[in-house]
């Protein structure tokens, strides 16, 4: 219907644009600004499910992939593009932003200024999934940050200074190393930030030679801080809480539902296929990580009181399957051994983003719901929720049990096909993530019994629980109703990513057995001789 | 010789590359049409013309004026590609880089004196003298970025600063004004006599003070390696020292940066944001043809000399840009904050000096780096200039505007300004974070193209791994004040009995911020013509 360049152009910037139009509105007419940055927000989300609609699953390489010059004398051009891996992605993206565009009734402070930074923030997102191009990727992704800041910064809770600047430390910390792996690759590469191109240099099929193994380690190991401080993985956590419990509602639900996924979406699209051989010298590594996040995670949200604080924690949980599944990359004779599982994991990985984002997405939001109400989070001090709101304690339930991972669920596929990939990798250490399922269950439930059962309400403002709203209503149903699809028919998910992964793996473990692994071998039986 | 064959000379004479007085004076014409305009506002008042035709119009005009002169030259020399032309016997030299710095300062002095007449300093009474001095600092920093002779460099610097110094006391009731005029003198005279020896010392070790011919001497000198075990390399170094030290007092590095926060406190914010761009741009159009001329010729490169040189800027980039960053943390001053932000800021441009000297060095050996990559690192530092003139003239008419309706300029006295005059805080927001470095403002582009340059250094010394991690550090480390203003505009409550600030958008000085703020975020979107600019001024080198 569209033209690939209008089409991923107006994905991206149609927000930007359309938070133009907010300036021209009074600042006193609150209601009709949140009704156009919903329509906004609407139109962006159907753009995109059109980008789904024409979008070929049985293709592995980028589709709708456009260039135009953009700074011609350092070599950069503004290249969008998608595959199966981003797709999802954006799709996401936009129901995520949508949905917290509908929860921003709550916002009443500064609504103009708000809704401005939040259309912002959804081009910002938009252009790092959509960008093939390095210096346009590493440009948006900081792009993010300032909108960012400021929201969690003006409309957070009682320490949202404090949480603001600590996510913009962390996050501008990461994105300086990844400026520097930036200049490696530019340098080494033949002066191009083309992701493709650099890709296939890595490969060992580009136009200069392929990048030394140190680059690739030292590059590694810099792209990874940059990501897993975003993912957020052990031991670069720490900033997530504090953002996640101060920041509105409708931007925790952007955080948890989009920001994390940048941190696995950069390792897949740019660190992985960039620098093969540091992927697979720090695969154990990773792997190690993203299980001990599982479990560290899992232990964290156990020990909170702050509701909030636990479905944050809850994140680090979740998102360390998605690091174990990525890194899952088994190398037996200095051969990829078993790539399949690799693609599995991969899989996984992905369908675990997804899955979370919808999950805590959604548990956010709950969460956001009551606290509109009784303005507390004590897990304490609740109780009996559910006999005074039963049809949100009800889907409250089943959002809270995707994330617990119960079959059927969306939870349950990312972290089953996760923990298999790995039984491939490492058995001790799949044993391991698998028995966090036990933990997740345990803190899940236990909130749960904490929250909802019980016989009464006998926490502060008993007065304000009133029913479910129809807004509310509307976000809670599309939420629950996507987590019990993608758990029932999990291929909707996987069909159009197969082929890119696969397609992903296979170069990737080809190059590594034809560059590193064979050298490896030769040297090993060298040393054995 | 007869008038005849004297006119003669004047109007055809010098050489294949030196052009005669006549065509020099042409080339020259810029700085004549501000140096009218000079004389042109104190004639005006010796008539008292000044009471019915306001003395800004004359600065206005004369620098619109020489800024078209200059933008004619600029259209000349794209379309011809000629090679340099040396001025007035090889005094001054006429190429595509000098013609960049000074469009670059008559461009940047319509925007300043456009932000005196809004803000109202100085006063009707003042304002003859204020312009003069302005304009004349100006013209003696157009003589520093076209010198090419050791005198011109000394005159231009002393041309620049004397001017400077009186207006740093301008505010002539306040005490804090006067003492920081007085430092400032104090520091200037130091260096410059230090600076001053210098260069004798290097005028009478080569028998030349022409930037051509010093290359060649000191390549003679250190024909056999770079080693101080001659008594006449010693001599050599020392004197590149002393001269160094004229060069650190202009740029405000550390340690001879002391003068800077005094005097940026203590002067008016429109001198302050003045002195802050153009005598830094000078002096760095002036650094960059010094170290390229002193380390090289035609006939060859001192490697050894360029890569201590390069080195040594590097260490002095790292010093100073942490230092600055670091001071600024505990300022409460918005004035003297921006001013350890301007030594942080300093200490990054000059590792884009370091970088081009670090790879100029590897000329003529195996590792060699081509022309472009050594532009490059010229073009990271022209198109920095070019963005730090906006978003720091931003920051600093900013804080004129609010002292004009606060009386204050103390961070505590900003709390919450965006409820009562977004524009303000919104345009200080664009213009910090800019300065920080976050895409996609325009701050970004120009740290990206330094960093890129010192990256590119790496593969010749270790050290340049240095320069670039502290670049990385500091950029992180200068957050934390940038953010503490802006949370105080953006996030903080306005205390009930702080003093109300307005700004409507579409009076003046409204517009005046818009433009300057919008300029920051469209070097940031539209990045290819000033990239291209920049490129074109720093091939005049290759």
């Amino acid at each position: 219907m569209f033209s690939s360049e209008f089409l991923l152009t107006a994905i991206v910037f149609l927000p930007a644009v359309w938070s133009l139009g907010l300036l021209a509105f009074d600042s006193q007419n609150k209601e009709s600004m949140r009704y156009w940055t919903v329509l906004g927000t609407a139109l962006t989300f159907v753009l995109t499910l059109q980008l789904w609609g024409s979008f070929d699953p049985a293709l592995a390489t980028m589709q709708h992939k456009f260039s135009v010059p953009w700074i011609p004398t350092w070599n950069v051009n503004f290249t969008l593009g998608v595959d199966g891996i981003s797709l999802p992605l954006v799709v996401l993206t936009g129901l995520v932003s949508l949905l917290a565009a509908i929860a921003s009734w709550s916002i009443d402070k500064h609504v103009k200024g708000y809704l401005i930074l939040f259309l912002i923030l959804e081009t910002g997102m938009m252009g790092v999934f959509l960008s093939l191009d390095f210096f346009l990727f590493y440009v948006f992704w900081e792009v993010m940050l300032l909108p960012m800041y400021f929201l969690i910064g003006v409309w957070g809770g009682p320490r949202r200074e404090y949480a603001a600047i600590k996510f913009f430390l962390y996050t501008l910390a990461g994105g300086v190393l990844m400026l520097i792996a930036m200049l490696m690759f530019y340098f080494n590469g033949g002066m191009s930030f083309d992701l493709l191109e650099l890709a296939n240099i890595a490969a060992g099929k580009g136009k200069v030679a392929s990048f030394s193994e140190t680059l690739q380690l030292a590059a590694f190991i810099m792209l990874f801080i940059g990501f897993a401080i975003k993912l957020p993985s052990f031991p670069f956590h720490t900033w997530l809480p504090d953002a996640h419990v101060e920041a509105p509602t409708p931007i925790s639900m952007i955080l948890a539902g989009v920001l994390l996924k940048m941190g696995g979406y950069g390792i897949i699209r740019i660190a992985m296929p960039l620098c093969p051989y540091g992927a697979q010298y720090c695969a154990y590594f990773l792997v190690a990580l993203g299980v001990f996040s599982i479990i560290y995670g899992a232990f964290a949200a156990m020990a909170q009181t702050d509701f909030k604080r636990l479905v944050a924690y809850s994140s680090v949980s979740h998102m360390g399957y998605v690091l174990l599944g990525l890194a899952v990359w088994r190398i037996q004779d200095g051969k990829t051994f078993n790539a399949d599982y690799w693609a599995m994991g991969i899989n996984a990985a992905m369908f675990q983003m997804i899955a979370h984002g919808i999950s805590s997405t959604g548990m956010f939001f709950m969460v956001g719901v009551l606290y509109d109400r009784v303005h507390h989070r004590d897990l304490n001090k609740f109780g009996g929720i559910a006999q005074l709101m039963p049809e949100y304690s009800g889907l409250a339930a089943v959002i809270f049990f995707a994330g617990l991972g119960l079959p059927g669920l969306c939870g349950f596929v990312g972290e089953i096909f996760s923990v298999l990939s790995c039984w491939n990798f490492d058995p001790l250490l799949a044993i391991i993530a698998a028995s966090g399922v036990i933990l997740t269950a345990g803190y899940i439930l236990w909130t749960m019994q904490r929250v909802y059962l019980g016989p009464e309400y006998k926490g502060p403002h008993p007065e304000g629980i009133i029913p479910f709203l129809p807004r509310e209503r509307l976000v809670a149903y599309t939420l629950v109703i996507l987590a019990v699809v993608l758990g029932v028919f999990p291929n909707v998910l996987f069909k159009p990513m197969d082929k890119s992964i696969s397609g992903l793996v296979q170069s990737m473990s080809h190059t590594y057995d034809a560059h590193h692994g064979a050298a490896a071998t030769v040297q090993t039986t060298q040393v054995t001789q | 010789m007869d008038f005849q064959s004297l006119f003669q000379q004047f109007l055809s004479g010098g050489g294949t590359l030196q052009a005669s007085t006549y065509r020099s004076l042409v080339l020259f014409l810029p700085e004549l049409i501000l140096c009218g305009s000079i004389v042109a506002m104190l004639l005006a008042r010796l008539t008292s013309l000044d009471k019915c035709i306001p003395t800004h119009w004359f600065a206005l005009l004369g620098s619109l004026g020489a800024f078209i002169a200059v933008l004619a030259q600029f259209w000349e020399l794209s379309i011809d590609g000629q090679p340099s032309t040396l001025l007035f016997t090889g005094l001054a030299v006429h190429d595509e880089f000098s013609v960049f710095f000074r469009g670059f300062l008559l461009f940047f002095l319509v925007f300043v004196v456009a932000l005196t007449v809004l803000s109202g300093i100085p006063d009707q009474e003042d304002a003859p003298d204020f312009y003069t001095l302005l304009c004349g600092a100006v013209v003696g920093m157009m003589v520093m970025s076209s010198a090419n002779h050791l005198l011109m460099l000394f005159l231009g610097i002393e041309m620049a600063s004397v001017p400077s110094y009186a207006m740093t006391g301008f505010l002539k009731g306040r005490r804090q004004s006067s003492e920081a005029s007085l430092k400032f003198v104090v520091y200037g005279a130091g260096a410059a006599g230090v600076m001053l020896f210098g260069i004798s010392l290097l005028a009478g070790l080569t028998g030349t003070a022409e930037f051509g011919l010093l290359g060649e001497r000191l390549h003679s000198i250190f024909a056999n390696g770079f080693t101080a075990s001659h008594p006449e390399a010693r001599i050599a170094i020392l004197a590149l020292l002393m001269i160094s030290v004229g060069f650190a007092f202009k740029l405000s590095l550390v340690p001879f940066h002391f003068w800077c926060p005094d005097a940026f406190e203590g002067a008016p914010a429109e001198v302050a944001g003045f002195l802050s761009i153009a005598s830094k741009a000078a002096a760095f159009a002036l650094l960059v043809r010094f170290c390229m001329s002193v380390t090289g010729s035609a006939a060859g490169v001192v490697q050894g000399l360029s890569l201590t040189m390069g080195l040594g800027l590097g260490t002095l980039a790292i010093i100073t840009a942490t230092f600055g960053n670091m001071a600024a943390y505990s300022q409460t001053n918005a004035k003297r904050m921006l001013a350890y932000s301007t030594i942080a800021h300093a200490g990054y441009m000059l590792m884009a000096v370091s970088a081009l000297l670090v790879l100029r060095s590897t000329t003529g050996s195996e590792l060699a780096a081509s022309p472009e990559q050594m532009k490059q690192a010229i073009e990271g530092l022209l198109y920095y200039l070019a963005v730090y003139m906006f978003m720091n003239l931003g920051a600093f008419s900013i804080i004129a505007l609010i002292r004009n309706q606060t009386f204050s300029e103390e961070i505590d006295d900003y709390k919450g300004l965006i409820q009562q005059a977004p524009l303000l805080a919104v345009g200080m927001a664009i213009c910090l974070f800019s300065l920080v470095g976050i895409p996609p403002l325009g701050g970004f582009y120009g740290k990206f193209f330094i960093f890129a340059a010192v990256f590119d250094a790496t593969r010749v010394h270790w050290f340049m791994w240095v320069v670039l991690a502290a670049g990385g550090f500091n950029t992180v480390l200068s957050l934390f004040y940038y953010v503490r203003l802006a949370k105080t505009m953006c996030m903080d409550v306005r205390p009930v009995d702080a003093r109300q600030v307005s700004m409507p958008s579409n009076s003046p000085s409204g517009m005046y911020v818009l433009l300057v703020c919008g300029m920051v975020l469209v070097l940031g979107v539209i990045i290819q013509p000033l990239s291209r600019v920049a490129n074109h001024a720093a091939a005049a080198f290759f």
